[in-house]
């Protein structure tokens, strides 16, 4: 217990500080973990509004596909990207293995499927709405993909921050893919479970602390962003 | 009954090309038949009125009108050409419930102006000073009351000049204050020259408002008329004792 209350000491003291090793750290975590959930939203977005819209054979089918891809283990993703990234990979001669930018890919694959199977569910529920509207002004598909996820935006913040929280928690597959190598692709996770294994809990304890602040903080972002909508009816 | 209707029709108004020409229309959905085998001829401006009891099949036809359900069975034709989606874009559809974006009135408007490749923030502040929306420009379109809703609907509508106005039942639900203002708003856009088609199951609006009137009875067409004609003495049993007030089942 004692060492406990030491290690909470010593991470309240590295914060304070702005301890230099632990704010370079947050950075690569944030920055990997934002241009994924950019990244994602880009490709799933239109995915799940196509999806939320048209009508084809065995669209039930890709639809049970997609939520089944949320549970998408962080390790096997991080071991497909690695067996492509590898220098024997077929992506290999990019050189990206080991970088922010392979942890990025991985993560993007990671979270993509969470933001096309919610934002497909939002939107079709939007569309249900509107439809007819639609009809009537004779858009076109990607006319009509358009303003559902424009006019679905406060809720498909939500799904970003779906996609943003499994990004910023997860340790397997940045693990695999980026190395947790030290001033370059050592993020909140795999820090924490490095510096655990080696007993220095209180850096440990102080990544913990970040991460959970900097959920709390987008969480109520996110909040207060869609209460505002609300008041004007946009949500 | 076609020919009666035909008769019918030619009794109502001057004889031009038909503006609108419906042969055999009907539309069926899991086995219900909602409309069958309607026929009618539309020569005229001004404003046509749908009339009938609920459940007679008037919301369908105007949508069949508008290109937005396949008819099951015969054509709908404007102006010699059957329907498509650019005869639909040339037509504006305001619902009984109206389908606003989630966004400010303004940005209502200018988003069907922009689809239109016609985006003119004049244009749009002409159709919402037209009823009488101008002030609230910015407000948030889906917090006006039910009447405003209704009028923002048809600011909308009528920004895009359509040739053709399609209203299903839009004052519904209004106080007669609201009612009036939406009555004088399209009266004045069938004065303008725009083909108005109005649904509605309010008697005393139909007076005031049609120039002819197309009654329906369980997905059949029983009459169409001039509206003195149908009002002063309607040909079918089904829209003496409907205009008669009795209820009809």
């Amino acid at each position: 217990m004692q060492e406990f209350e030491s290690a909470f000491g010593l991470a309240f003291d590295l914060i304070l500080r702005g301890d230099r090793d632990l704010l370079e750290i947050v950075w690569l975590s944030l920055r990997v973990s934002i241009s994924a959930v950019l990244l994602a939203c880009l490709i799933g977005l239109p995915l799940g509004a196509y999806l939320a819209i048209a009508r084809f054979r065995g669209r039930g089918t890709v639809i049970v596909a997609l939520n089944a891809l949320m549970g998408l283990p962080p390790v096997v993703v991080g071991l497909i990207v690695y067996l492509h990234l590898s220098r024997a990979g077929p992506l290999g001669f990019l050189g990206l293995l080991y970088t922010p930018t392979a942890m990025i890919i991985a993560q993007t694959i990671l979270i993509t499927p969470i933001v096309a199977a919610l934002s497909r569910q939002v939107l079709e529920d939007l569309n249900t709405e509107y439809a007819e509207q639609f009809r009537s002004f004779a858009l076109s598909r990607a006319q009509a993909m358009q303003v559902l996820i424009w006019d679905g935006r406060y809720s498909l913040l939500t799904v970003a921050l779906a996609g943003f929280g499994r990004a910023v928690a997860e340790v397997g597959a940045v693990m695999i893919v980026g190395g947790n190598i030290d001033h370059l692709t050592r993020v909140m996770t795999t820090a924490i479970a490095l510096e655990t294994s080696r007993g220095e809990l209180a850096l440990a304890l102080a990544l913990g602390l970040v991460l959970m602040v900097i959920a709390l903080a987008i969480n109520a972002a996110v909040q207060g962003v869609r209460l505002s909508a609300e008041r004007k009816a946009y949500a | 009954m076609r020919d009666m209707t035909q008769n019918c029709a030619q009794t109502a108004v001057p004889s031009t090309a038909a503006s609108l020409a419906v042969n055999g229309l009907g539309y069926n959905i899991d086995g219900h038949r909602l409309l069958q085998d309607v026929s009618f001829d539309i020569r005229t401006q001004g404003i046509t009125v749908l009339m009938g009891p609920n459940g007679a099949g008037k919301s369908v036809l105007l949508r069949l009108l508008h290109g937005i359900l396949p008819p099951s069975d015969g054509q709908v034709h404007w102006y010699g050409k059957p329907l498509s989606p650019e005869i639909t874009r040339q037509q504006a559809l305001v619902f009984q419930k109206p389908v606003l974006l989630r966004r400010s009135v303004a940005a209502n408007v200018d988003f069907v102006l922009r689809t239109r490749g016609r985006q003119d923030p004049g244009r749009r502040d002409a159709a919402l000073a037209r009823v009488g929306l101008l002030h609230l420009v910015q407000h948030p379109a889906r917090r006006l009351s039910g009447g405003e809703q209704q009028r923002l609907a048809l600011a909308r509508a009528l920004a895009t000049e359509p040739d053709v106005l399609l209203l299903d039942e839009p004052t519904a639900n209004l106080d007669p204050a609201a009612v009036q203002l939406i009555e004088n708003i399209v009266t004045e856009a069938a004065s303008g020259g725009t083909k108005v088609f109005f649904v509605t199951h309010d008697i005393g609006q139909a007076r005031r408002l049609a120039e002819d009137v197309v009654f329906l009875h369980r997905g059949r067409l029983l009459e169409h008329s001039a509206a003195s004609a149908f009002f002063d003495a309607p040909q079918s049993s089904a829209a003496r004792a409907y205009l008669a007030g009795e209820i009809l089942t």
